[in-house]
């Protein structure tokens, strides 16, 4: 996720493609991520409804409260791209404003998913309850660990901005948190439908 | 002449030093390779003394020289190792060193990331070994299927040593393989197109994005073990509801990938190799591309084919039947192509040509035996018999193995600017050819004749205790075979007859430089106007530019920082061992620790 | 350059290795070879390995030929010019791509056959046994005949369909007699959904289906590695005559009573008040345990416990009984001294073992109606089989 390793050769000829170096690597590192992700959910879904032990999804998934924070954590990307244009344009406190508000989307998001685990485990569904259980906690658990890493990400951005060290000309770094951000963001709609929605 | 070299010396400064030190905070893709390459060897010296200990063991029926215990923690670790501790990382040696020269870039495109890769791969090594000493290796196979490798069936530690142990080396491979792509992508030298990439740096580029869509799938099948054992899910329970089938499918998902992972780096080797020594071109050069490009592709709709007996029912035997033969036709087309590429040619039969001879007729064998259990009813004999390791060893010892030591022949005087001895290499490739068939021809036999694998004894009964003598035999043989390859290394590393930039007359980059090249690789990034821009006109400019005298080249500095985080990484799936939830924290803590300092290191 | 000493080196290691072929038939029987079939199943499975041999040999050889062609014909001479340098030719290129793609579909024509020949329907008057992996046994059980159930020793009657149903107590296992046929896994099968509404369960057992005409014993053993004591855990197909199987039938089902006050009787009076009784049974006693093998005549077994070393003599059932490990490490079954399966040391008296030994030899065995089968591999072989 660091994004600093040197670019010996940039200073002497443009790159092959034309394509800056870190950004072409976070792109190849998200198709690797996307394997990780596919991989998760299939088995989610590959064991829909094997289950030998209630609670059941249908029993114990709260589709409306879940709809709030996708709905959250979408706008928290709209707030990434307004903070990536504030960056561009060297607009400090349209930086600052957005990236913070980008990092409270995500960690609201967070809360929801605290709150909701919070309220299967008083349900009576924990990693061991059932094949629902496992696979829901350790599929969402990962997303969530994602967006966690992503929200310290962002703070570290607005620290920088804050100290004035994120102008224009460090854009491209901005821009790949936005890559990640989105990426995760992308995953959770896909968790979402197969998970919430799809019967 | 005293002033210019001032001159340079102020322009240059090489981040010198040849102490421990240098070595640990070492960003250069040369010296990382040599690190990858010498660890490597030394597991492969482990592994091989495991497959030895394993041989003697089988000389003779009802064998008692270990337990079954032993026995069976033998092999698994014997697999692990010679798969991801030799095959992958002596592969990823050859990448570092050569697809920099070889496409005219002065260094990979993530130097760190790539020291961090090393050193992950290095503890992780270590940890997985670290298990003997608790006399709790890994006991389960090197593919660990489920559910033996649960808590209830592997009580002890065996199992967490193999998931988390495998979690840490995956992670290094993931990033080997991000930055091996970006690298070819983007870091290629002006006229430097990818069909003019030699054929190495093509199939390294095909193996990368198999390391990037493979391991993730194995580290969800190792993330679903390790939370199965350390906090009762459910994943592979059948109490529960839960099919151990799926860990098999997750694992020959990465697993069948992970076979041409280790196999398409030999055939770039081969590719290479094979016309240097014919003083041709490589015959058909754009199908020997989009056939290494097929085969990682079609790797992908293979894997089941390792589950021929698991009872997947008709239709799915059939697409897995022929998705595995279909395989076969461009893996075909590349033997017959390098055959091609020797017909009429002049060819001189140095230490690597050997190798790359012997290579091009055994993986056939092997290849052939791979045809055999495609047939998938015929499978059901064959599979989880001797068989099967006949065959895989073909593919893997005649192919990849002996590809590297070609490898390892043929580069040595670009990495050292010294010859290995052609005398110790004709030894080293006779003993190495004879012991090969001698140990592994025979396992055809011993499996047709009913022999399962990973079995610590059979019975006199089965009437194989001929053929598995040979085998022990033949494994003796072969040891030795390796042993002169590391005597042929240490001598000619300072006693070897000194060698030219291009001793080989080869065509490739790579042989511009210097050798040993300099730190920055290129005096000047040389233009490439076509696939031999050392044997088509316009040589001298590529070889002048090459070893110019260096400008202002500015080479990434040491860093301390991923030597410190992969302690970090591996420390934190060591910790799960611990079997408290918090103690994986500390290893969390220590990466983040190693990640903000390395973002904030300076890197001019 | 010594090209033509390497050549002669390649001959001779060639050499070695066909001789090293010809070893293998000079070892005498083999009886776990996948070579000599005796049903259909394997007959068919014989057939399409012979079919994919005929079809690649030739491109081995052919690939050898060239390059040993290649390697004698243009090994470098001093005076001569470079080489013409050809990038490629398009239609050779071609044809050896068609080339292996004609082969692979001679292949897979048949392959595909195969697959579907070889997974038909039970037929409904297929005689059904049930097989049940164990670490590190197998368990056969008999549903058509009141569920009587034997270990080890998979005893089937000639000429008729049996219908193999596989599942494991614990981890995977293979099901593998080579003169039968081709194995299948021997899977634990996931436990129902709880949930009906939600689909079917994926868990189903592998079948073996399969019919022989001949009689006599077919060895095999587990295929798919499963821990410790894997490579001991082996099988044996006794097929015997319907007569000689109905017989045996009868005879499990025969309580067996030792004369009052021999050793016998002893061992009986010390197996049923000890541990044995906890994991073993033995039809028409009160042992009725069901972790272990079930013992009912066992004396008729070939072999105990270790399906190689130990033939079933009195003396070595009390070696067995002593200590299991040294036949089976990791068996869960304690020793007189040692602890096994989580259980503690039986602490049985060399005295007390040699009467539970005589005891457990004499079952089945004072039942005359029940004969041992005589050959310990068949003479006999159906027609068409090689």
């Amino acid at each position: 996720m660091n994004h600093a390793a040197a670019l010996p050769a940039e200073e002497h000829f443009e790159t092959s493609t034309g394509l800056n170096t870190f950004k072409l690597g976070f792109w190849v590192f998200l198709g690797s991520e996307t394997l990780f992700f596919g991989s998760l959910i299939a088995t989610y879904m590959v064991y829909k409804g094997a289950s030998v032990t209630p609670p059941y999804p249908s029993q114990i998934l709260n589709i409306p409260l879940t709809s709030i924070s996708t709905f959250v954590l979408l706008m928290s990307s709209l707030a990434m791209v307004l903070a990536l244009a504030g960056v561009q344009r060297g607009n400090r406190a349209q930086t600052l404003t957005w990236l913070l508000a980008t990092a409270a989307l995500g960690s609201l998001f967070l809360g929801f998913q605290a709150f909701e685990f919070t309220e299967f485990y008083h349900k009576g569904l924990t990693l061991q309850t059932n094949l629902f259980g496992s696979t829901f906690f350790i599929l969402t658990g990962f997303h969530g660990a994602h967006v966690t890493v992503g929200v310290i990400w962002l703070l570290m951005l607005w620290v920088q901005a804050l100290r004035g060290r994120l102008g224009a000309e460090r854009a491209l770094t901005v821009e790949i948190a936005g890559l990640y951000w989105h990426f995760v963001d992308i995953v959770w709609i896909a968790i979402f439908t197969l998970i919430y929605l799809l019967e | 002449m005293a002033t210019a070299e001032a001159r340079v010396r102020a322009e240059f400064e090489p981040h010198g030093g040849t102490g421990i030190w240098s070595w640990i905070t070492t960003v250069d893709h040369k010296r990382i390779a040599i690190l990858y390459y010498v660890t490597s060897v030394v597991f492969l010296v482990l592994g091989g003394i495991e497959a030895l200990i394993i041989r003697l063991q089988l000389a003779q029926p009802n064998g008692t020289v270990i337990s079954a215990e032993t026995y069976n923690q033998l092999f698994t670790m014997h697999g692990v190792t010679m798969v991801f501790l030799m095959g992958m990382p002596i592969s990823v040696a050859f990448f570092n060193y050569l697809i920099p020269l070889q496409i005219g870039a002065r260094d990979v495109a993530f130097p760190r990331l790539n020291a961090l890769s090393y050193w992950i791969f290095l503890f992780g090594g270590i940890f997985l070994y670290s298990s003997f000493l608790v006399g709790q290796a890994p006991n389960g196979g090197w593919f660990g299927y489920a559910p033996l490798t649960s808590k209830q069936f592997t009580p002890g530690l065996n199992a967490d040593f193999y998931s988390l142990g495998l979690q840490a080396l995956g992670v290094a491979s993931i990033m080997g393989g991000v930055n091996f792509i970006t690298t070819i992508i983007n870091m290629r030298a002006p006229g430097m197109r990818l069909m003019r990439m030699p054929l190495f740096t093509w199939m390294s580029f095909v193996t990368s994005f198999l390391l990037i869509t493979a391991l993730p799938v194995l580290a969800v099948a190792l993330f679903f073990l390790t939370f199965d054992r350390q906090w009762g899910t459910n994943f592979y329970q059948v109490a529960a509801g839960g099919d151990p089938i799926l860990w098999q499918h997750l694992f020959w998902m990465f697993g069948h990938p992970e076979v041409y992972i280790l196999i398409l780096p030999a055939f770039g080797i081969l590719s290479d190799i094979i016309p240097t020594f014919s003083r041709k071109p490589l015959f058909g050069y754009a199908v020997m591309v989009y056939s290494g490009c097929l085969i990682g592709l079609i790797s992908w709709g293979v894997w089941a084919h390792h589950m021929f007996a698991t009872g997947l029912g008709p239709i799915a035997d059939s697409f897995f039947t022929i998705s595995t033969m279909i395989i076969a036709i461009p893996t075909g087309v590349k033997i017959f192509n390098w055959l091609a590429t020797m017909f009429g040619g002049q060819l001189r039969f140095t230490t690597p040509m050997l190798f790359s001879i012997a290579t091009v007729g055994l993986f056939t064998v092997g290849g052939i035996s791979g045809v055999m259990h495609a047939a998938s009813p015929a499978d059901l004999q064959q599979t989880d018999t001797y068989f099967v390791i006949a065959h895989f060893h073909y593919v893997l010892v005649a192919g990849t193995v002996s590809a590297v030591m070609a490898g390892t022949y043929y580069w040595f005087p670009k990495v050292t600017g010294r010859f290995m001895s052609e005398r110790l290499g004709k030894w080293n490739f006779w003993l190495f050819f004879i012991g090969m068939n001698l140990t592994f021809f025979p396992m055809h036999f011993i499996g047709l004749l009913g022999m399962p694998r990973r079995t610590f004894t059979y019975s006199p009964d089965l009437h194989v205790t001929n053929l598995n003598l040979s085998a022990t035999i033949g494994a003796f043989i072969l040891a030795i075979a390796f042993l002169l390859l590391i005597v042929n290394v240490l001598i000619s590393r300072r006693n070897g007859a000194p060698a030219s930039h291009n001793p080989w007359g080869a065509a490739t980059l790579e042989w511009a430089t210097s050798s040993p090249p300099p730190e920055y690789n290129f005096g000047r990034i040389p233009v490439i106007h076509n696939r031999e821009p050392l044997w088509l006109p316009g040589k001298e400019e590529v070889v002048e530019a090459a070893q110019a005298r260096p400008g202002a080249i500015h080479m990434p500095p040491p860093s301390f920082w991923p030597f410190f985080t992969a302690i970090g990484i591996v420390g934190t799936f060591a910790l799960f061992l611990t079997g408290h939830w918090w103690a994986p924290l500390i290893g969390v803590a220590w990466t983040a620790i190693g990640i903000v300092n390395w973002a904030y290191e300076p890197t001019h | 350059m010594s090209v033509r000493r390497n050549l002669l080196r390649l001959h001779a290691a060639l050499v070695l290795g066909a001789l090293v072929g010809v070893l293998a038939g000079c070892e005498g029987e083999h009886p776990q070879s996948t070579f000599r079939p005796v049903t259909e199943y394997g007959v068919i499975l014989d057939r399409l390995f012979d079919h994919t041999v005929w079809w690649t040999m030739p491109v081995l050889a052919l690939v050898w030929i060239v390059l040993l062609y290649v390697v004698f014909r243009y090994r470098e001479r001093p005076d001569a010019a470079t080489p013409r340098q050809i990038h490629g030719n398009a239609k050779l290129e071609v044809a050896w791509t068609i080339g292996p793609a004609i082969i692979v579909a001679a292949i897979a024509v048949p392959t595909i056959r195969t697959i579907f020949a070889v997974q038909p329907k039970p037929p409904a008057d297929a005689l059904k046994v049930e097989v049940i992996g164990h670490q590190w046994w197998w368990e056969f059980r008999y549903p058509d005949f009141g569920g009587i159930t034997t270990a080890n020793e998979l005893r089937i009657p000639t000429g008729r369909t049996i219908d193999l149903v596989m599942r494991s107590a614990d981890v995977i296992h293979s099901f593998w007699i080579p003169r039968i046929g081709g194995k299948r896994d021997v899977n634990p099968l996931p436990a129902q959904p709880g949930h009906p509404e939600h689909g079917a369960t994926t868990a189903h057992p592998n079948h073996i289906i399969f019919r022989t005409d001949s009689v006599g014993v077919f060895y095999g053993q587990c295929a798919e590695y499963c821990g410790d004591s894997h490579a001991v855990m082996r099988v044996r197909a006794v097929v015997s005559t319907p007569e000689d199987f109905d017989r045996w039938v009868q005879a499990m089902n025969v309580a067996p009573a030792p004369a009052p006050g021999s050793l016998e009787a002893q061992g009986k009076q010390i197996f049923e008040t000890h541990a044995c009784v906890a994991c073993h049974t033995v039809n028409g006693t009160n042992a009725r345990g069901v972790l272990g093998p079930n013992l009912t005549n066992v004396g008729q077994r070939l072999y105990i416990g270790d399906q190689d070393r130990l033939k079933t003599t009195p003396e070595n059932l009390a070696r067995w009984i002593t200590n299991p490990q040294e036949f089976k490490p990791g068996a869960k079954m304690p020793g007189t001294k040692q602890s096994g399966g989580g259980l503690p040391p039986t602490g049985l008296t060399d005295e007390q073992v040699r009467a539970v030994a005589a005891y457990l030899y004499s079952l089945g065995r004072t039942t005359p109606a029940a004969p041992a089968p005589t050959t310990t591999t068949d003479t006999t072989s159906t027609s068409g089989m090689k």
